[in-house]
């Protein structure tokens, strides 16, 4: 393998507050060097950056694979060509599939399915009960054993708030986090839009905001009854922030993502019916996306996710509250993301920390950081580009973006796995 | 003999001298026991009565033995559980023992106190041969004495109780009596089969058997029973025995003279590995059985002459 390198880029690394233009040298597919200049290095390949960003290639703490079982909406192959064209190198894939993760084969087979992309590592959750079914606790030490970076019932609450106590408790003993989907199941149950003024004049089955709330609420104690670790993915409701802002100062292990649509849109997406901005949680009311977007900011939220939930037309062709959940998010996870940086309330590297270094911590993995020595996992990016997203034109199979006609300004235009290209000319 | 307690229903609050004293006698009785003799007078016209609520084949047939060997009229009654109120039976039993003229009245109960709530009911001594979750002092007591003749003391020694400790009450007065004893206790298990504010009984918790064990005199192993994992409080058997299960490797954490320990009766395979279970020089589960027999004995021995003078 060529040494290669990146010349004229604005490097940042998050993880060692590093913000400069400079140079960037790979050799052997590792970060061998970086700095203000690096010379004129033998026989390396020169990438010219154009003053391009060049940072640690982005780790998405939350994915939905559809492979295996779902592999009419997504494959493994077809994500991993999504997420290279997104920037993201590092990928945690959600165990709801059919089968279940809930088998330490199945985790093994993840990862090495991962490896075989040659530009995805994927982290595997497992489930946290068998068959993400909420009844049974599943074989937490094991899957832990085999690669599980975590624990979580995927798209589904664990709603028994003794299972949730025993799945805590027992997970704490092996050091393991515990990934919970916070909505109440009993307050969602059957909802397809946030409660309030649009649901009432659409006639739509609405969930409460609450419903975010009072799970958050009732696993902050359980946490703290057990000592475990819990993680609150795709948080979109300001009530349930301040929780989570309340138990971070009270110094409680607890931590939380949010994924784009919960700060870029709100519930007026869903408009006239448009299914491609139904979700789970749904966009909420005005507010709270200001909320989400404060936290990013305060440092209450700990990553930013892509939530990619890919789905075909014919699950989302159909009746609003019938048609399935879910949006995709791989390719738009970073220019939404710079919305809130072009917008002047979120700092560009505090944005890519939420993208790489603070989640990568999060599912224990050594990604996310320009470190020398760390294999070359980059993501070069125009910050200022500018693009529109349309659905039907994205990398990869899924096409049900909640973002269709969104013009948006950052694009990618390399990612290099191990020090191998993976995207881009 | 110093030991006034009209009953024995708890090794919690027992004080040193009082468990000396019971070791003490019930190492004469391993002695007497092992030479073939008997003392068949001791007990001669006393009434012993095994009173089971729970099914226990062992314990209770060590209590037989031990009431036999020392001449008492031994009767086991065995009442079921399923009977509608349990509270109302407990009492009406106390009442027909009492009509009997029991003088010593060996309980086991899956509740709970039930053993306690009998004593203030009944006139015979009771012993508490095991009640729910809570204790199950013979049983301690021999594992005591198993401990002090292989290793001569129990003072100072670092003792793992390891596995389901939130159900067992063989941990509970193993904890009780190790401590006050002076040995440095530690339970090690899952999170989800440790009880609450454990430490709050002078224990190390920990969660990994490599570290619960390194360094441990004696390893003494639970029975875990199928119904927790019904319960979810831990996913399988398999991942069970992987993480907690004694197998030589697990067992090489602890001191290469360490001995294992466990009440029985085994699910191999699941808490304990044969080759471990079955170690010539390190396992002294069997012994534990013998020692059983003495130390009920003594504690029939002590409480009868103790009510006796009470009289």
């Amino acid at each position: 393998m060529t040494d290669l390198l990146f010349r004229n880029v604005r490097l940042i690394d998050p993880a060692a507050g590093l913000d400069q233009p400079g140079e960037l040298l790979v050799r052997d597919g590792k970060i061998a060097d970086l700095g203000p200049s690096l010379g004129q290095p033998d026989g390396a390949t020169l990438i010219e950056g154009d003053g391009a960003v060049l940072c640690p290639g982005l780790v998405d703490m939350r994915a939905e694979l559809g492979e295996p079982g779902g592999e009419y909406r997504e494959t493994i192959t077809s994500a991993a060509e999504a997420a290279a064209a997104g920037g993201i190198t590092t990928l945690a894939a959600l165990p709801d599939t059919r089968p279940t993760i809930d088998d330490p084969a199945l985790v093994r087979l993840l990862r090495t399915r991962g490896e075989e992309t040659g530009s995805l590592t994927i982290l595997p959750y497992a489930a946290a009960t068998r068959g993400c079914r909420g009844e049974e606790m599943a074989e937490i030490g094991l899957l832990h054993e085999a690669g599980a970076v975590a624990f979580t019932d995927g798209a589904r609450a664990i709603g028994s708030a003794r299972m949730m106590r025993l799945i805590l408790s027992y997970a704490s003993g092996f050091g393991a986090r515990v990934v919970q989907h916070p909505e109440e199941p009993s307050l969602a149950e059957g909802g397809a839009a946030t409660q309030g003024e649009l649901a009432t004049r659409l006639g739509l089955p609405a969930i409460p905001a609450a419903a975010e709330a009072i799970l958050v609420a009732r696993d902050i104690r359980l946490a703290q009854m057990t000592g475990g670790t819990v993680h609150f993915a795709h948080v979109s409701t300001a009530e349930a922030l301040e929780l989570i802002r309340r138990a971070k100062a009270d110094g409680l292990a607890v931590t939380c993502d949010t994924a784009p649509p919960y700060f870029d849109l709100n519930e007026t997406a869903i408009g006239n019916f448009r299914t491609y901005a139904k979700l789970s949680p749904p966009l909420r009311r005005e507010a709270d996306r200001l909320a989400v977007a404060a936290a990013l900011a305060d440092g209450t939220i700990d990553a930013i996710a892509s939530d990619h939930q890919p789905r075909d037309a014919d699950d989302k062709r159909l009746p609003f509250a019938q048609a399935a959940a879910g949006g995709a998010g791989l390719a738009t996870l970073l220019a939404v993301t710079l919305v809130q940086v072009h917008g002047g309330t979120l700092p560009l590297i505090q944005a890519l920390g939420l993208l790489t270094v603070r989640p990568a911590r999060l599912l224990g993995s050594a990604a996310g950081t320009l470190g020398k020595g760390v294999a070359a996992d980059l993501c070069l990016f125009q910050p200022d580009r500018a693009w529109q997203v349309e659905a039907g034109a994205l990398p990869g199979k899924a096409q049900n973006t909640p973002f269709d006609g969104r013009a948006l300004e950052g694009r990618v235009v390399g990612t290099w796995k191990a020090g191998r290209r993976v995207f881009g000319a | 003999m110093h030991h006034r307690n009209r009953h024995l229903l708890q090794i919690e609050g027992m004080h040193p001298p009082q468990i000396d004293a019971m070791l003490d006698l019930a190492e004469s009785y391993v002695l007497l026991n092992r030479s073939g003799k008997t003392q068949r007078d001791l007990l001669r016209g006393r009434t012993l009565i095994n009173l089971f609520f729970e099914d226990s084949t062992r314990t209770r047939t060590s209590f037989e033995l031990a009431g036999k060997r020392l001449g008492a009229d031994v009767i086991n009654m065995s009442v079921s559980t399923s009977s509608v109120n349990k509270g109302e039976t407990l009492l009406d039993t106390a009442a027909t023992l009492n009509a009997m003229n029991c003088d010593l009245l060996v309980v086991r109960h899956d509740q709970s106190g039930a053993p306690a709530l009998l004593a203030q009911k009944v006139d015979a001594a009771v012993i508490n041969a095991g009640d729910g979750t809570h204790e199950h002092p013979t049983q301690a007591l021999l594992d005591a004495l198993t401990i002090r003749r292989r290793k001569g003391r129990l003072q100072g020694l670092t003792i793992a109780i390891c596995g389901d400790v939130l159900h067992s009450r063989v941990a509970r007065s193993n904890i009780h009596l190790l401590t006050a004893m002076g040995s440095r206790v530690r339970v090690v298990g899952p999170p989800t089969l440790l009880p609450s504010n454990a430490e709050r009984l002078g224990v190390d918790v920990f969660h990994d058997m490599k570290s619960g064990l390194d360094g441990a005199d004696i390893v003494m192993m639970l029975r875990l029973q199928r119904e927790r994992m019904n319960r979810s409080l831990i996913p399988s058997f398999r991942e069970y025995f992987r993480f907690y299960g004694l197998d030589s490797e697990k067992f090489a954490y602890a001191k290469p003279d360490a001995l294992v320990m466990h009440p029985g009766p085994m699910n191999r395979g699941v808490e304990i590995d044969s080759a471990v279970a079955d170690h010539p020089e390190r396992s002294v589960i069997k012994e534990q059985v013998e020692m059983g027999v003495a130390v009920r004995m003594a504690v029939l021995d002590i409480l009868s002459r103790a009510n006796h003078r009470n009289d």
